[in-house]
């Protein structure tokens, strides 16, 4: 019988989850508790899983922490309160492409703005699932949802670029073929100490492969390995390379800033000296 | 000892609140609750407190809840408009029992409504401004010193019962200007801790004997789940109609049991009182003047001010009903508290309503011609209610 | 044999990943729709099934010869 080390971090008895069969969320959210696995300074009794509300933030009434399911696109300011209030807990956000860009859309910004010690995973499955496949702001241009029954001609969000231009000070993205290479991004998230931000392309064989004829869970995964490129590799790629469905993956920014609870300890002294 | 200073109700109401251990204010800036939030953004700090301005009003609501699940005693503050966005997460703390004052320094709606002259036009949205059946506590104060201990009191009882507490300001005593004595200290309710260790099985959502649950704080090692969804004692969602019954029932259960703890009125002139006049917050002050007026002309009326305005003084009114030949309800909306008065009232006398809704407080002279007015239809109609029914004698505005 | 198994079957869902991803063939969904190891002499121990498996299903190791450490 074999048993990973890390199931520890599963609530066991809720499993199996709710995801459809081939759903790559299962996928993240074990990339997840992999990236946390044996990392210092991170227990199970000093972190707390946020999620915001559809079929990413289910993750964590399946996870081991001290967990929160907040409402439709809140997981950052929740998160941001309970990092503030308790700035030694380690804080992880899982949210999804409609709860972190359309509806939470707001605080997502502000969040990377304050570079609040947070790492936000966002499962982009590009569709919202929960409610049966309607367009979101990262339903790629010429894709059909049920709220697009001739294909989405809304323009597309790039959340990390988004990110990155709303200050967050760690911006990565892998997806749920590139296991490995997700779970690095991530626990290089954990480490840093602000803002971060990983973007984990999901497949939703259900509600967005099906409808797009994208083919069996597996399909969709090696579209994922066939068509992301390497950042290192994109940015040496001629722009006529860039086509249509090819996307980059890889840790897009790093800087250094100051952490919105280093900055307010500040604020704590100043108030003090006064 | 304690110390006299000239203050505003809104600084007042910050005071109380870290006086009663308030460490966490999340907010937006909004006319005229704003001196709230500079109060706390100012005191915070220097306490070791935490003070952040949120991006909307929303979020103002999220941090605070996220705060407070952490340990800490939370207050956020508004108006009218924001109030409104805030109503969501209203309802996710009132599920998920997550301890949070909300003050609402009322002003006239609706939308943008009339920035920011005075109304008591949110009495009905504080209670029912958030979807689906849940508990709410409202508390409105008529003076500085008032806004001071109540909200104090609103940080207790949102820790006792781990419930959304809205402290229901008007703009009147917002920014009224009062002398105030603070004392040193005051009585503060704890937050609730678990009685059982992870080991001994404990459940966050398990009530104790007043129905209320012992929630851990993040960060603790019990390795809670939170949710908005209809959940279990583990705090986990179920889809049953029996778990979701139960839960429904125990929300409304703690706070309807606990309705003579909760329930706070104030009688004035009222010993020998054949006609009453009911109000509540600033408008109260010039009820005052006017039931003094009226005294002086002979006429025994009285006032009963609702310091709790829910859950709702229903024993209080059918008691008042009981024994005065008349109600006047006084107000500065359209029409809110009255209907439960006339509810609570069970026809016992007749209730007739005050309203002014024109960004102006009341005149002691218009409230005391209503007082001349209810008086002389109820002796008209025999002293009592000759139709079942009331009309209003509504005070309009004079422009 | 190379490699050692475990399945668990109440999570397994069936869909399918790990028997795209495995280099040798060496599983296959069973009628009533869950993984089983068809063919296991082939199994060369590269974990691309458990790897990403997105239901915690299957987990397989490689077996130490006899005598080694």
């Amino acid at each position: 019988m074999i048993e990973r080390a890390y199931e520890k971090y599963f609530r066991r008895n809720r499993l199996p989850h709710l995801w459809c069969p081939g759903c790559g969320n299962g996928i993240a959210m074990k990339a997840i508790v992999q990236a946390i696995d044996g990392k210092d300074g991170w227990t199970q009794d000093n972190t707390v899983i946020v999620s915001g509300i559809g079929c990413s933030s289910r993750a964590s009434g399946y996870m081991d922490f001290d967990t929160l399911h907040t409402a439709h696109g809140r997981a950052i300011p929740f998160a941001t309160g309970i990092k503030l209030a308790r700035p030694d807990l380690n804080v992880v956000v899982i949210t999804g492409d409609g709860d972190c860009t359309a509806i939470g859309g707001g605080h997502f910004i502000h969040g990377c703005r304050r570079n609040i010690d947070l790492t936000v995973v966002l499962f982009n499955n590009n569709i919202y699932g929960m409610t049966g496949g309607q367009a979101s702001p990262m339903t790629p241009l010429g894709k059909k949802a049920t709220t697009a029954p001739y294909g989405s001609i809304d323009r597309p969000f790039d959340a990390c670029k988004l990110a990155e231009a709303a200050g967050a000070t760690y911006v990565a993205r892998s997806t749920a073929f590139h296991v490995q290479h997700l779970i690095k991004m991530i626990r290089d998230g954990l480490d840093n100490k602000g803002f971060s931000f990983i973007e984990a392309l999901v497949q939703c064989p259900t509600a967005y492969g099906r409808r797009n004829k994208l083919g069996e869970p597996a399909k969709m995964m090696a579209w994922m390995r066939d068509n992301a490129v390497m950042k290192s590799a994109w940015d040496k790629l001629p722009d006529d390379k860039k086509v249509e469905g090819k996307f980059p993956i890889g840790l897009f920014y790093q800087a250094e800033a100051i952490d919105y609870d280093t900055a307010y300890e500040q604020v704590i002294e100043r108030a003090h000296s006064n | 000892m304690s110390t006299a200073r000239l203050m505003q109700g809104n600084e007042a109401v910050a005071e109380g609140a870290l006086m009663a251990g308030v460490r966490f204010f999340g907010g937006y800036p909004i006319t005229p609750s704003t001196e709230i939030a500079e109060g706390m953004a100012k005191m915070l700090p220097a306490v070791g407190g935490t003070f952040i301005q949120m991006e909307d009003e929303i979020a103002s609501m999220g941090v605070v809840l996220g705060a407070s699940l952490a340990g800490r005693k939370v207050l956020t503050a508004s108006s009218g408009p924001g109030i409104s966005l805030k109503q969501e997460l209203i309802g996710y703390a009132a599920a998920a029992e997550i301890p949070v004052v909300i003050v609402n320094v009322q002003r006239v709606g609706p939308s943008t409504g009339q920035p920011t002259a005075p109304s008591q036009s949110d009495v009905m949205q504080a209670r029912w401004g958030t979807h689906g059946d849940h508990p709410i506590i409202a508390l409105s104060p008529w003076s500085v010193r008032e806004a001071f201990e109540l909200a104090v009191r609103s940080v207790n009882l949102s820790e006792q019962y781990r419930t959304p507490v809205i402290l229901l300001m008007d703009e009147i005593v917002g920014h009224l200007r009062e002398k105030v004595e603070l004392p040193d200290e005051v009585e503060v309710y704890p937050r609730r801790q678990p009685k059982k260790s992870r080991a001994e099985g404990y459940e966050p959502y398990t009530p104790d004997e007043d129905l209320v649950p012992n929630i851990a704080n993040f960060g603790e090692g019990y390795h809670i789940h939170v949710t908005g969804l209809i959940h279990d004692e583990t705090g986990f969602p179920v889809g049953s109609p029996k778990v979701t019954e139960d839960a429904i029932r125990r929300l409304h259960q703690k706070i309807e049991r606990a309705v003579d703890d909760i329930v706070a009125v104030e009688e004035i002139f009222m010993d020998d009182a054949e006609y009453a006049v009911v109000s509540f917050g600033g408008t109260a002050r010039t009820v005052y003047e006017a039931i003094y007026e009226a005294r002086e002309r002979g006429i025994k009326v009285g006032m009963l001010r609702l310091i709790t305005i829910w859950p709702f003084a229903d024993k209080a009114i059918y008691e008042l009903a009981s024994r005065v030949k008349g109600i006047l309800v006084v107000e500065l909306n359209y029409g809110q508290v009255v209907n439960e008065v006339r509810r609570s009232a069970c026809g016992r006398c007749p209730v007739e309503l005050c309203a002014k809704y024109n960004m102006q407080i009341f005149e002691p002279e218009e409230i005391e011609d209503a007082i001349d007015r209810m008086i002389e239809k109820v002796e008209r109609s025999g002293g009592f209610r000759a139709e079942g029914r009331s009309v209003n004698v509504e005070v309009i505005s004079h422009d | 044999m190379k490699a050692e198994f475990t399945i668990r079957n109440e999570r397994c869902k069936g869909c399918g990943i790990c028997v795209a991803f495995c280099p040798k063939q060496v599983l296959a969904i069973d009628p009533l729709g869950k993984v089983y190891v068809a063919d296991q002499e082939k199994c060369i121990a590269c974990g691309q099934c458990e790897l990403r498996c997105p239901d915690y299903a299957i987990f397989v190791e490689k077996v130490k010869e006899a005598g080694a450490k």
